[in-house]
Order: structure tokens, then C-alpha cells, then sequence
């Protein structure tokens, strides 16, 4: 019983000590993010990594939800006759959830893990160190551009995520089932506000991206520079992005469409 | 014992230092100093806190107790930026070299050069190439570090550290798991850049033969303690029977071969008695 007591207090105080490591962490390197900016190039080259290189898991699965969507919509539409309303609810479930939220789970597992493994690797060869030795700053030369480059490319994915997936659905709804194309477009377009749904939707992009990308750094930089460590690490960050993006998605959604 | 004939300013100069992690306290009473132009060798058996010692120097941790000066000023309650501008005139040579694997040969030479100096792009190629050409691997400058061996990896390396002209020099074991001719090269390498640059020189190891033939002075470090201390003649010669036993590679001395056990009957006995 004692023991049980002293296990939870103990879990209890890291987990208060690792967030507030993580949050002067996310201070130390906001501090020393004007390189990222004023050397734009090492931004874009995470950019390359991070945005460019997930291209190919985004928009594959983005196509399936919306071919998904497309089938599991139409089913459940038709039993009330309402068949036309497909491009609604197709438009409407990828901008406000499905995109930002898939998108976030699909960066987290493909580019947070590379960065976590990345920034990790470095610090277990001493990479880290010998650039500090350098008087070369890793916060500043490292570990922020890769958190830039993250923030900057998840609103991106996430809004081509979106897109992929609407043309799925258009093409399960449109073509291979045989909704009315001007009925698909128009209704989608009646329904869908600019602000409530798309503004919203980035807005979330750009906070899972927020988290996503400081959780990734954070667990490479904090790691055991060892071989466990790192692997360790990078299950940590699928592990708590995934969990820290369904929560989140639940706060905002909260706050963004209560009441509505 | 002699002690470290001291010049006016010494480069490096450690009084009374100790120095630990957590509640370990790796180093103590240390009293260490090197000047210009002095290749000094820091010697010592696994985890006697040689390593330590160059973290101390520098600035990686900080003094528990005593004073650290490093080019006549104080670490102890340095600033980053000051501490980076001290940085800036050293160079260190890590244990596997710690290239970035993410730049070539050419670019990772390059690396301080780009960070430090507004230098165009043609004068930086120039310094990149001689400073490769000085270990050999002006041939070797578009391969990336994974097509090194780990002595060419360690020349890389030691070009890099020598990018900017330091004047303090730290070497982390240059020699550790290098093959007889590359530990050669590596070894002259390192006294000859020592003197061309007019530089101080740390070197931690424990390999006694090749450090004993360049450098010019010696400290051996046992237990978090300086045990010995003197020219490589001295060293040699010492009475000391710690000193002999290590220098001479004796299994068994000062520091027994068994790591603390009860007798070896007793063990094998008890293990019979437990086995099914």
C-alpha cells in the first residue's frame, strides 16, 4: 500500500517536473528562434522534411477517409432520402474534424518520430555537444527550425489533407455511386461557412502542429542519450502527440461550436 | 614531484576545484594549470574523472568549489554569451569525433567557419581545403561521414576543431579504438598543430605509450584525485607504485583486478546450494 502510495507520488512529481521542463524548454526556445526566421533556408530544409515528405502518407490517406465518407454518407443519407446532402457532410466532417485531426495523427507518427529520432541521434553522438563547444547554440541551430518548419507545414497538411478527401468523396458520391454533380458542389457550398468551418479547422491544424512539433523536439532533446533512450523517446512522442491532439481537439471543439 | 612550471598567464588554470553530478562527487581538490604552447596529457584509468575535468574547462559544468580560469577569466559566474565568445577560441576533439552526419566532410569543416565569419564563400573553400589537406583528406572532402573509417572520421573531426585557429585545444580519448597506424598519424597530428598554432593542448587519454612520446607534460588522475604529476621522464621513472602499475599496464597493484567480492569458494558454494 505504501509502496503503491510512493509509486503515484512519484509518477506524480516527474510528470509535474517533465511539464515544466518542457514549458521552460518551449521558452528557451522561442527565445532562440530568430535564426530559424532571419536564416529562413534552415526552416524551409525542415519544411522539405517535415511538410514535403509526408506529402505522399497525407494525400493517400486522405483520399481513403473521403472515398470512406463518401460510401458511409451516401448509406446512412439515402435511408432518409437525402442523398443530395453528401456534399455537405463530406465537406463538413474533413474541415472540421477529420483533416486537422487525421492529419495531425498522420504527422506525428511520420514526421514527429523523424524529428524526435533525429534531434535524439544527435544528442547520443555527441552532436549537440560539439556544436555548443562550437559556440553554436543547438536550441537556436537545431532544435528550433525543426519546430518552425513543423508549426508552418500542419496547417498546410492538413488543408490538402482536406481537399484529397473531398475529392474522394466526390469521386465515391459522384462518379461511382451517381449523386447529381451540380447537387454535390452546390449544397457543399451552401453549407460550408468560411469562418465557422474553415478558419476553425485551421485554427486547430495550427495548435496541433503547435504541440505536436514541441512534444517531438522536446522528447529528442530530452532523451537518454543512449539506444533505448532514443527509441523510448520516439515512442513517447506518438504516443503523447496522439493523446495531446484527440484532447486538445476535444478542448477547442468545445469552445469553437458550443452553443451552436 | 614537480608541479607545472607556471608562465605569467596560464591558459588554463584550476585551484582547488571540485566538481560532480548529482550527489556523486566525481572530482576533488584539484589543482591543474596549462600554458601556451604546452601539450599537457590528462592520464587515467575508466571513470576517474578525466572527462570531467574537460567538462570543467569547458564551461559544460561548473565548479562546485574552487576557481576555473580559462584565458584569465572566471567561469564561475559567466554569462552564455561570454561563455560562448571563450568558446570561440577553443576547440575540442570528441571521443568518436562527433561529425554531423547530416554534412559532408567539406561542410562539416565548414560548419564553424559559416557560423563565426562573414567570409565569402571562395575563402572559405581555401580554409576548408587546407585545413583538410593538414590531416590528410583534401581527397576525402564530398564523402559523408558514414563512408569514413573511424580514424579518417577523427582527422575529420580534428580539422573541424581547428577550423577558427583555437587557442586552447581539448582532445576527449583521440586514440580510443583506432588501429596502430592511424593512432600514429592521429598523435603527430595532434603535437604538430599544437605547435603551429602556437595553441594549449589538453589531451585525456589512457593510452600511455603514444601520449607519453609528444607531450610535455602529464597528470594522472585517479579516483577524482591528482595522483602524479611531471614531464613524461619523471612519469616514467616514478617510484610510485600506483603510477608504475599504470604505466606498465600490470594487472594487478594499487588497483586490484577483482572488483570487491567475497571469496571465490564462497560464491561457487553458495550458487551449489541454491542450484535445484
Amino acid at each position: 500500500m505504501i509502496q503503491l502510495l510512493r509509486t503515484l507520488g512519484h509518477l506524480t512529481v516527474d510528470g509535474v517536473w517533465q511539464v515544466g521542463f518542457a514549458t521552460r524548454f518551449l521558452f528557451a526556445m522561442l527565445r532562440h528562434s530568430g535564426p530559424s526566421f532571419a536564416r529562413f533556408s534552415l526552416t524551409i530544409r525542415e519544411l522539405y522534411f517535415s511538410g514535403v515528405l509526408s506529402l505522399v502518407i497525407i494525400v493517400v490517406s486522405g483520399a481513403f477517409v473521403g472515398m470512406v465518407l463518401g460510401l458511409q454518407g451516401y448509406d446512412t443519407l439515402q435511408r432518409f432520402g437525402s442523398e443530395s446532402a453528401l456534399g455537405s457532410i463530406v465537406a463538413l466532417s474533413l474541415l472540421r474534424e477529420l483533416g486537422p485531426v487525421v492529419a495531425a495523427l498522420l504527422f506525428a507518427s511520420r514526421a514527429g518520430s523523424a524529428v524526435t529520432a533525429e534531434i535524439g541521434l544527435m544528442k547520443a553522438t555527441e552532436q549537440l555537444t560539439a556544436m555548443d563547444m562550437m559556440a553554436v547554440n543547438p536550441i537556436a541551430r537545431v532544435v528550433a527550425p525543426r519546430f518552425w518548419g513543423g508549426v508552418l507545414s500542419m496547417p498546410l497538411l492538413a488543408a490538402i489533407f482536406s481537399t484529397v478527401g473531398v475529392i474522394g468523396g466526390w469521386f465515391i458520391g459522384v462518379v461511382v455511386i451517381g449523386v447529381d454533380n451540380g447537387t454535390f458542389w452546390s449544397q457543399m457550398a451552401n453549407s460550408v461557412d468560411f469562418r465557422e468551418d474553415v478558419v476553425n479547422g485551421v485554427v486547430k491544424s495550427f495548435v496541433f502542429g503547435w504541440a505536436v512539433s514541441l512534444i517531438a523536439v522536446f522528447q529528442g532533446y530530452d532523451c537518454t542519450p543512449t539506444a533505448e533512450g532514443v527509441s523510448r523517446a520516439i515512442t513517447k512522442t506518438v504516443v503523447y502527440s496522439s493523446l495531446m491532439v484527440l484532447a486538445l481537439d476535444f478542448i477547442l471543439t468545445s469552445f469553437m461550436y458550443i452553443g451552436k | 614531484m614537480t608541479t607545472n612550471p607556471h608562465s605569467a598567464d596560464p591558459v588554463v588554470e584550476l585551484r582547488g576545484v571540485d566538481a560532480g553530478y548529482g550527489d556523486r562527487l566525481i572530482l576533488s581538490g584539484i589543482d591543474f594549470s596549462v600554458r601556451r604552447g604546452q601539450l599537457v596529457a590528462v592520464m587515467g584509468g575508466s571513470g576517474s574523472g578525466k572527462t570531467t575535468l574537460l567538462r570543467l574547462v569547458s564551461g559544460q559544468l561548473r565548479a562546485r568549489k574552487g576557481s576555473v580560469r580559462v584565458f584569465g577569466e572566471s567561469l564561475e559566474k559567466i554569462s552564455e554569451k561570454e561563455l560562448y565568445a571563450l568558446r570561440r577560441r577553443m576547440g575540442m576533439l570528441f571521443q568518436f569525433g562527433a561529425l554531423f552526419t547530416d554534412l559532408s566532410v567539406f561542410d562539416n569543416v565548414a560548419f564553424p567557419l559559416r557560423e563565426h565569419t562573414d567570409l565569402p564563400e571562395s575563402m572559405i573553400r581555401d580554409l576548408v581545403l587546407l585545413k583538410l589537406n593538414a590531416v590528410g583528406l583534401r581527397g576525402a572532402a564530398t564523402l559523408m561521414p558514414s563512408e569514413l573509417s573511424g580514424g579518417m572520421a577523427r582527422r575529420v573531426a580534428l580539422a573541424r576543431s581547428v577550423a577558427l585557429d583555437p587557442e586552447l585545444i581539448m582532445y576527449d580519448e583521440p586514440f580510443a579504438g583506432l588501429d596502430p597506424i592511424s593512432l600514429g598519424v592521429i598523435g603527430q597530428a595532434i603535437r604538430k598543430l599544437n605547435d603551429a598554432l602556437g595553441a594549449a593542448s589538453i589531451l585525456v587519454t589512457h593510452d600511455v605509450v603514444e601520449s607519453l612520446s609528444i607531450v610535455d607534460y602529464v597528470y594522472l588522475v585517479s579516483q577524482g584525485k591528482i595522483i602524479a604529476q611531471g614531464t613524461p621522464d619523471e612519469i616514467r621513472n616514478s617510484p610510485d607504485p600506483f603510477v608504475h602499475q599504470f604505466i606498465y599496464a600490470e594487472a594487478d597493484g594499487p588497483v586490484p583486478f577483482h572488483y570487491p567480492a567475497p571469496p571465490l569458494e564462497e560464491s561457487l558454494l553458495l550458487e551449489a546450494e541454491v542450484a535445484p
